[in-house]
């Protein structure tokens, strides 16, 4: 620590640190140092000089931002010299800045506007014309007006430093200079909204935001973000009601928390809000009649679907009702779903929906593993990466794990295509889905392939499979580079969790972390899979965990088995669901379909019977279990959520109450996450455990041919899919293309842009026509065609597809 | 997931003179070859298009902002298409004391053109040049960023003109052969 003063405050400092790093930590009490260029989480650049202060004893005054502290040193952020550096810097950046601050979107929020306030002068000597600059086309997302621009190249740094994508650069020079994309484009990167973020000034904003609301006018509630399994903290901002409008969610804002999203919020957690008043938007409970529907009351709503259940109960019994919750749910809303569905009877409930492999459920753990602090994935310096699309599914893990790669941590991947993740891997292996689990195998035989004893002690096939393997080179590296590692991290993806083989992935997973010492962390794709195994949204616990001898059906038998009737509550399963095509057939061949959902759509109408309104994510009440195993509650945001709409734990429990179930009393969603933490002490250590059956390896032959079904970004849930802004993204993507390999293509006989049909190898699969892209990065063996489109529904999106020209 | 960009690919002989300046420079320093890349492609196609600078990060294995921004910066690297010379008269101070402002009157009348245009056959370029360090010479002018032409008068202009019309045209035809 090193002793100095500033302002005349005695106070101490972490040695290597910079004046304003040494401020900011002493608290505004004792200081507050302007700034524009500085940023705590990006590399200095001094470019702005706005933070200028006095040294005693130096000949000018210093940057603080770029001055480290040494002892004894004293520093004057107000004094005569300081201020007036301060002053003269203003007035130069004032020069080009329009002063149109009334018609700037960024008033009353502008960093530049608040400390003109303080430093800026009255009157301008400059009586040259200002420049203009050109406006860029960055995409649907950001609005520039690099008129404005002060060149503090923070969006520079923030691309190219955090978001690993040198998007942005600072072109031409002096009066020239100009902040651009060079080639217009819309901006790739995921993390691309934080820019909007940094922008001291109204150059970068947010394009759907822009005009809609003034900051004055908002007021902001504390949310978490429910698109991926970090659950990164924001900020709702909401505008009152008024006559001309009742009230609504303007924007989402992150909110620091440096534990998991730090500062940033990815762009899917930013602008899902855009989709909640789309005209899909559920507005109130809606039941059909003789095939006809028409909007209700929530009264006739709810006896309509307590009748229709009911009947189906007593003619076919509990056993012939299945219910199906999105891991998007909060964890009351999944407690309550299977309290209320087993109280009835109902067996079969799960949130799995777009797994396809369940035989290792009884052997997985209630609690998840969890990654215990996801600032040490800096720390970590070893990662095997297996079957994902990390930085779509998790992005701002991925910055994490860039973070520790340009500390020169190394990261081996296995993956089905080989996607880009802007960061530096050390080793890939890109293989076909089956491909992946045989490079898993590889490595395991290259850890203790020789060992017969750890070999006996394993499953059977997959025993069998270690000992088939001929590990290549890489698979070699990986597993010395593995061994060699103090702590490496083994993570599995949303494509390692619809892996047909799932089990065996995570059987090997494990038995490779132990070998080796490593941890392995489950990177899910939903904001609460984590809590919904918790909640026991599971066909095989009970609530308080135990394990049920004779388990429901999951989620995929569940679709395949067509039930009588289905509760579904905030899916699309004809878009979520890793069985789309047995999904719309089980849902139409049902006699009684009753869906609690935001959002309808076509499908929905044809194959649903009562339609009742729920709040989404940014509306809610209640809370999420993220990959910390942390449970982050959040409270209500707005007054009521949209129109007739209501808060999903009270609509469950108000289900339960019309079905005369007793112990649905709560009042509040307090009392019931009271009951639930009270539920979630059980321990369930001392549980036997029965050895699993292995299902038997597969025969795989030189003509079968698999398909890479991963869930685009933008396509991941019914929040964003209705994001207009994101859509455009999605489409620029072009994703409803058949890509694949050159190899493959010759051995099929297909050329770029020929059509042909695909179908997965159900026996009443329905095939899909679609133009062939050829593309390096897809494994042998494999095609690539992303889940969750429109017009697209294939079963199985790790699994065998039926290719005819 | 956008599909792969085509990129054009660098001529091998231009791959070799480049080669020669990454030797040059520490390995993780390969971004110091973008100013030598940036000038050997302009030499060999008298300007950078959008293609050859990404062909150029590509190669050098940069982003291709890192490209774009060297070249931007500096007036010498020509990104729209110009005349097959480029014609650059100096105009600071010693030039000027000399008489720059005739030579580039004499050429603007010449030529038929304004500084900074290209005549219409696609044969020459008229540029301004800053100190090009020949104050003893004065006045310059400089033909393709690398030839010198001393003390000039419009009669040297005038030969000047002669000489690079015949190459040009003669250089046209044994393009199109």
């Amino acid at each position: 620590m090193i002793k100095f003063e500033i302002d005349g405050k005695k106070i101490q400092a972490k040695s290597g640190s910079t004046i304003i790093e040494a401020a900011d930590a002493a608290g505004v009490d004792v200081s507050h140092i302007p700034r524009f260029c500085y940023h705590s989480k990006l590399s200095i650049a001094a470019s702005c000089r706005m933070c200028l202060v006095e040294v005693e004893n130096g000949r000018k005054p210093l940057p603080a931002c770029a001055t480290t502290v040494t002892a004894g040193m004293k520093i004057y952020t107000k004094s005569h010299q300081a201020m007036q550096a301060q002053k003269e810097v203003m007035s130069f950046l004032l020069i080009n800045h329009p002063l149109d601050c009334p018609i700037c979107d960024q008033g009353g929020e502008c960093e530049l506007q608040d400390l003109s306030m303080g430093y800026g002068r009255t009157s301008t000597s400059f009586i040259e014309g200002k420049r203009s600059i050109k406006d860029k086309d960055i995409g649907p997302l950001i609005a520039t007006e690099m008129t404005r621009c002060i060149h503090c190249t923070r969006c520079v740094r923030f691309c190219s430093e955090i978001a690993g994508l040198r998007e942005l650069g600072i072109l031409g020079r002096g009066e020239h200079s100009e902040i651009s994309t060079y080639v217009e484009h819309s901006m790739q990167s995921e993390l691309a909204g934080n820019i909007i973020d940094l922008c001291p000034v109204g150059a970068l904003t947010s394009k759907p935001f822009r005009f809609k609301a003034r900051a004055w006018e908002l007021r902001a509630r504390a949310g978490i973000a429910g698109h991926d399994c970090l659950g990164s903290n924001i900020n709702i901002h909401i505008k009152r009601e008024s006559d001309s409008q009742p009230e609504r969610i303007m924007r989402v804002v992150s909110r620091t928390n440096e534990k998991l999203n730090e500062t940033w919020l990815s762009d899917r957690d930013r602008f899902s809000y855009t989709g909640l008043y789309h005209a899909d938007r559920l507005a109130r409970p809606m039941i059909k009649q003789i095939g006809k529907w028409q909007e209700t009351d929530w009264e006739t709503a709810l006896t309509v679907a307590t009748q229709k259940l009911q009947n189906v109960i007593a003619q076919n019994g509990a056993q012939a009702v299945g219910g199906l919750i999105s891991p998007n749910s909060t964890v009351e809303e999944c407690y309550l779903f299977q309290a209320w569905l087993r109280s009835l009877g109902v067996p079969h409930i799960d949130h799995r929906i777009r797994q396809s492999d369940f035989d290792h459920q009884i052997q997985s753990p209630l609690v998840w593993s969890t990654c215990k602090c996801v600032q040490s994935l800096e720390e970590t310096t070893s990662f095997l990466l297996i079957g994902s699309f990390i930085r779509e599914e998790q992005p701002l893990i991925t910055s994490r794990i860039r973070k520790a790669t340009q500390g020169g941590a190394r990261v081996h991947v296995i993956n089905p295509v080989d996607f880009d993740f802007h960061l530096t891997l050390t080793n890939r292996c890109i293989v076909s889905p089956w491909g992946m689990v045989c490079s898993l195998a590889a490595i395991a035989q290259v850890l203790f392939g020789n060992d017969k004893k750890k070999l006996n002690i394993m499953p059977k096939p997959i025993a069998e499979l270690i000992r088939q393997q001929k590990p290549n080179t890489v698979e070699h590296d990986i597993a010395r580079d593995l061994q060699q590692d103090k702590a490496p991290l083994i993570l599995l993806g949303a494509l390692a969790q619809a892996h047909p083989y799932f089990s065996y992935l995570r059987v090997l997973s494990e038995t490779i972390a132990i070998e080796i010492g490593a941890k392995t962390l489950h990177l899910t794709d939903s904001a609460n899979e984590a809590g919904a195994w918790l909640a026991t949204a599971l066909p095989h616990r009970r609530i308080d965990g135990v394990s049920i001898k004779e388990p429901g059906y999951n989620a995929k038998a569940m679709l395949a088995k067509t039930l009588k009737s289905y509760c579904l509550f905030g899916l699309e399963p004809t878009y979520d669901s890793a069985y789309p095509e047995l999904a719309r057939t089980a849902l139409q061949q049902a006699e009684c379909v009753i869906v609690c959902s935001a959002f309808k759509n076509k499908a929905m109408l044809e194959y649903a019977d009562v339609l009742l309104p729920i709040a989404t994510h940014l509306e809610n009440e209640g809370s999420f279990v993220n990959i910390e195993g942390t449970r982050q509650s959040f409270q209500r945001s707005v007054n009521k959520p949209f129109a007739e709409a209501r808060c999903g734990w009270k609509v469950l429990r108000v289900l339960a109450n019309f079905m005369g179930r007793p112990g649905f009393d709560y009042q509040t969603v307090l009392e019931l996450s009271s009951e639930l933490s009270r539920n979630l002490e059980n321990d369930l250590q001392s549980e036997h455990i029965p050895p699993v059956d292995f299902k038997p390896l597969p025969t795989v032959s030189d003509n079968t041919v698999w398909r890479c079904g991963y869930w685009p970004i933008y396509r991941n849930d019914s929040l964003v899919r209705r994001a207009e802004p994101l859509q455009v993204l999605t489409v620029e993507q072009d994703l409803a293309k058949l890509r694949l390999g050159a190899a493959l293509a010759t051995h099929l006989k297909v050329n770029n842009g020929d059509r042909v049909s695909v179908s997965s190898d159900h026996p009443d699969a329905k095939p899909v026509t679609l133009q062939v892209l050829i593309d390096q990065r897809i494994a042998d063996a494999t095609v690539c065609l992303p889940s969750g489109l429109p017009d697209i529904a294939i079963n199985g999106p790790l699994s065998v597809v039926r290719i005819t020209t | 997931m956008s599909s792969e960009e085509q990129i054009i690919q660098l001529t091998p002989e231009i791959c070799q003179a480049i080669d020669q300046w990454v030797l040059k420079y520490p390995p993780e320093q390969k971004r110091s070859a973008v100013l030598a890349g940036l000038r050997i492609i302009q030499r060999a196609y008298g300007w950078l298009s959008d293609e050859r600078m990404r062909a150029l990060a590509e190669y050098l294995d940069l982003p291709p902002m890192d490209v774009y921004e060297v070249a931007s910066f500096y007036s010498m690297y020509e990104r729209k298409p110009i005349g097959r010379y480029k014609l650059a008269v100096c105009m600071n101070i010693s030039c000027h004391l000399c008489g720059s402002d005739n030579i580039i009157k004499h050429l603007e009348s010449r030529l038929g053109i304004c500084m900074g245009e290209t005549t219409s056959d696609g044969l020459f370029t008229l540029r301004r040049a800053e100190c090009l360090a020949a104050c003893t010479d004065a006045p310059i002018l400089q033909v393709d960023d690398r030839d010198y032409y001393k003390r000039v008068t419009p009669e040297i202009i005038d030969q000047v003109l002669e000489q690079l019309h015949q190459a040009g045209r003669k250089k046209g035809r044994d393009d199109a052969t």
